[in-house]
């Protein structure tokens, strides 16, 4: 029998630190595609909430802490770290399609600064806050999980390019900092 | 330039797609005659002034948004959803 290795998306690209960022990539177990049929909104949330202790996440918000449900987009979610149960709701497995990079650091919102036009203040985008944006050329999700800390997800045929555009960031953050001392 | 989703708040110009104006969604009946086809798919006024335009919030949320934005002051005064039901 043919043994097969599981790679994760950043395979050996990760964790890196520079400066005071690091990098380190976020595994999640079962990742399901949510979107509600018309008018079944409620129910859905309902159905969820019953099944994982979680509901339907309103727009731009990321909820729970073991299993999460992500809002990513108009009339859709993402129910993460849990399996999902039998919803009114298109659902489409999408574990291992997502690279989930998180940016940990003093300056991890000016290196996501340098790549997303999103407001990430602390006084706008608060920790359970998720938005669907531009991270460069790509468009991918920036979820706040700490003070300090996002979590940016791209589909994960992209994992290599989300490395690389985070990595010359916070590079260059990091150069300009110690150029400047 | 920033444009207020009505979902995802106020956003950078560059996710979104413009699309023209909202004339777009007023299509006329299958049987409505050459000339409202003609003006509903050519006929655009170019106004100095306040416009209704559609723009797609492509690397958002993925709704179409109507933008009411004045071409004089260029100050956008509002935004709804095209499809105002779901969320």
């Amino acid at each position: 029998m043919v043994k097969l290795i599981a790679n994760t998306p950043c395979g050996d690209l990760l964790p890196r630190a520079i400066g005071t960022v690091s990098l380190d990539e976020v595994i999640v177990d079962q990742i399901t595609f949510v979107a509600p049929f018309n008018g079944q909104q409620k129910a859905v949330s309902d159905a969820l909430k019953a099944a994982i202790g979680i509901g339907f996440p309103a727009p731009n918000r990321c909820i729970g802490t073991g299993p999460r449900a992500m809002w990513c987009g108009m009339g859709q979610a993402l129910v993460m770290g849990a399996s999902c149960p039998d919803l009114a709701a298109q659902c489409v497995d999408q574990s291992d399609a997502w690279a989930i990079v998180k940016v940990h650091g003093v300056d991890a919102a000016a290196v996501l600064a340098r790549l997303t036009p999103l407001d990430l203040r602390a006084s706008e985008f608060k920790r359970g806050h998720t938005a669907r944006t531009l991270i460069g050329h790509m468009t991918g999700g920036i979820t706040r999980s700490g003070a300090q800390s996002f979590e940016v997800m791209v589909m994960r045929s992209m994992a290599a390019t989300l490395v690389h555009e985070l990595t010359q960031a916070a590079e260059n953050m990091h150069g300009r900092e110690t150029s400047l001392r | 330039m920033r444009l207020p989703c009505p979902l995802c708040g106020e956003r950078d110009r560059r996710e979104f797609y413009y699309q023209g104006h909202a004339t777009m969604l007023d299509r006329p009946a299958r049987d409505a005659g050459i000339d409202a086809w003609d003006d509903y798919l050519h006929n655009r006024d170019n106004i100095a002034g306040e416009v209704e335009d559609l723009w797609h919030h492509e690397a958002g949320c993925g709704a179409w948004i109507k933008v009411t934005r004045n071409t004089v002051t260029h100050e956008v005064s509002g935004a709804k959803l095209v499809n105002g039901a779901r969320k």
